[in-house]
């Protein structure tokens, strides 16, 4: 299985080629991409020296252009899909149908991957995908049991990859609009899931408060563990209980279950986090790279050094391994 | 690693003027490194930026669009527009990029209030800078320069050591 790896500035690029990535995935500063961070991403004359960077180690780099086309601003996207293609980028990741039609028509032969940001995660959503736009690799939204992936993998005829670890989102990606019900602003849209203009971090006390926009979003008293300031992380009261009604603030692992991803017919492991710094790149990229080598005894020991670096400082295996409530 | 009320407390009494001079002569050897260190922040570049190290008295401003760095006593602050709280190593290892910036924050070994867009757009910048204080350090020295850099090199290992509490994080 191909190990794919975020990266949000060109200085995490080079960590992740340098840290035993098959392939990296990053994308241009601007909204044409789902982490359009203040200070992340590429100009397109980093991007062309990271690709040739990549190439020389014999390691492929994926451009997410995967925002969804806002009406009269098409250019845009079409813009960064041809300048992508001519940079020679070995696939473009994209979410629109509107996009993935001009990619095709302009750019026949460029190789075309289908974002997370899609959502296709049934047999028939893939196979029009692979018609349609001759989509050669699905990344499946993070909602699959393994035995649903294993089942979706004998209908379709295209490469699967799944997000293996890092950040998780609420079980509706490219659907999902929390984000813009506080602030405006959306990750399908803007790029920008809770963007930090509108996130105020403030202490009470010995508690620290998160709010977003005008919502109060969580309160961690002291010596627990803090989250991203995000609506589906947001511990919340509800009738009698107060406690996190989408999802807790943890991060995905699912190192334990190599082996059945790859029975599964799974053909690469997505690293989440171009948002994240190059530290966390080159420590989680080099130490998965050596889990997925490593035997299933040795491989708990090796990815528990993760958790420090994970949000809440906790793991889970989310959908894959489905056991909530 | 908190550092030893040894280091720390004379720095209440040594004059502002004196450590500013230091800190400024390191400033502008990074900005002279690293020139595009700033270009990431595009309109951010115009905020002030406050650091304090907790287990130190002074606290320190940057401004980008100068550029220029101060040093003030805690008690006199001067208004920011973000700013970023934690232990001086923490403070250093971030400046650096050797340890990520979320994970810290998480574990709440840092404080980040204020402008948080243009706290971040600051820590991408300086992550992608690939800033060597050893090095940089070294190249103000003069002929001490390869003594100032094993220094700062050992000083730096092992104050990671302590915070990570295993080996230091290294570089590919």
């Amino acid at each position: 299985m191909e190990l794919i790896c975020p990266a949000g500035t060109p200085a995490a690029f080079r960590e992740a080629v340098d840290a035993g990535a098959d392939a990296v995935y990053c994308g241009f500063r601007d909204e044409t991409n789902a982490r359009n961070f203040p200070g992340l991403n590429f100009s397109r004359d980093e991007l062309r020296t990271a690709i040739a960077y990549a190439r020389g180690r014999k390691v492929m780099t994926f451009v997410a252009i995967n925002t969804f086309m806002r009406a009269g601003q098409e250019g845009l996207w079409h813009q960064a899909v041809d300048d992508a293609a001519a940079l020679g980028a070995d696939a473009v990741i994209l979410a629109d149908f509107g996009l993935m039609a001009y990619t095709v028509e302009r750019h026949p032969k460029q190789r075309l991957h289908v974002s997370v940001q899609a959502s296709a995660s049934n047999a028939d959503a893939v196979r029009f995908l692979v018609e349609a736009f001759a989509a050669k690799r699905v990344v499946l939204p993070r909602t699959l049991t393994i035995a649903d992936i294993a089942r979706l993998a004998k209908q379709i005829d295209c490469e699967i990859e799944v997000f293996a670890f890092g950040g998780l989102c609420v079980m509706a990606e490219g659907r999902c609009s929390l984000s813009s019900y506080a602030t405006g602003k959306s990750p399908n849209m803007n790029g920008v899931c809770s963007p930090a203009s509108h996130v105020r971090y403030r202490p009470d006390g010995r508690d620290l408060v998160s709010e977003l926009g005008d919502y109060t979003i969580n309160r961690f008293p002291a010596g627990e563990a803090a989250g991203y300031p995000t609506l589906c992380k947001g511990r919340f009261d509800i009738a009698e209980e107060r406690g996190y009604a989408f999802e807790d603030p943890v991060s995905l692992d699912v190192m334990d279950h190599i082996e059945a991803l790859r029975a599964a017919g799974v053909s690469a492991l997505k690293i989440e986090g171009r948002q994240r710094g190059k530290a966390y790149v080159a420590e989680v990229v080099s130490v998965m790279r050596r889990a997925l080598t490593a035997g299933a005894t040795e491989r708990p020991a090796l990815v528990s050094r993760l958790k420090a670096l994970s949000e809440g400082q906790k793991t889970t295996t989310g959908a894959y391994e489905k056991r909530w409530r | 690693m908190t550092l030893p009320l040894a280091i720390t407390a004379p720095l209440s009494f040594v004059p502002i003027i004196a450590i500013e001079s230091v800190v400024q002569r390191v400033f502008a050897r990074v900005i002279k490194t690293h020139p595009g260190l700033f270009d990431r922040l595009a309109d951010h570049a115009a905020k002030r930026y406050a650091f304090l190290p907790s287990d130190l008295p002074i606290g320190f401003l940057v401004e980008p669009a100068v550029p220029r760095i101060s040093v003030h006593r805690k008690e006199r602050a001067p208004a920011s527009d973000a700013c970023m709280e934690g232990e001086l190593v923490l403070l250093l290892a971030l400046l650096e990029g050797r340890i990520d910036g979320d994970a810290v924050f998480f574990s709440r070994d840092l404080t980040v209030s204020g402008d948080m867009e243009a706290m971040l757009a600051l820590r991408n910048a300086l992550d992608d800078c690939e800033i060597d204080l050893p090095r940089d350090l070294a190249d103000l020295s003069g002929p001490l320069a390869p003594l100032v850099r094993r220094t700062a090199e050992h000083i730096r290992e092992r104050a990671l050591g302590r915070v990570f509490k295993e080996e230091a994080p290294r570089w590919n």
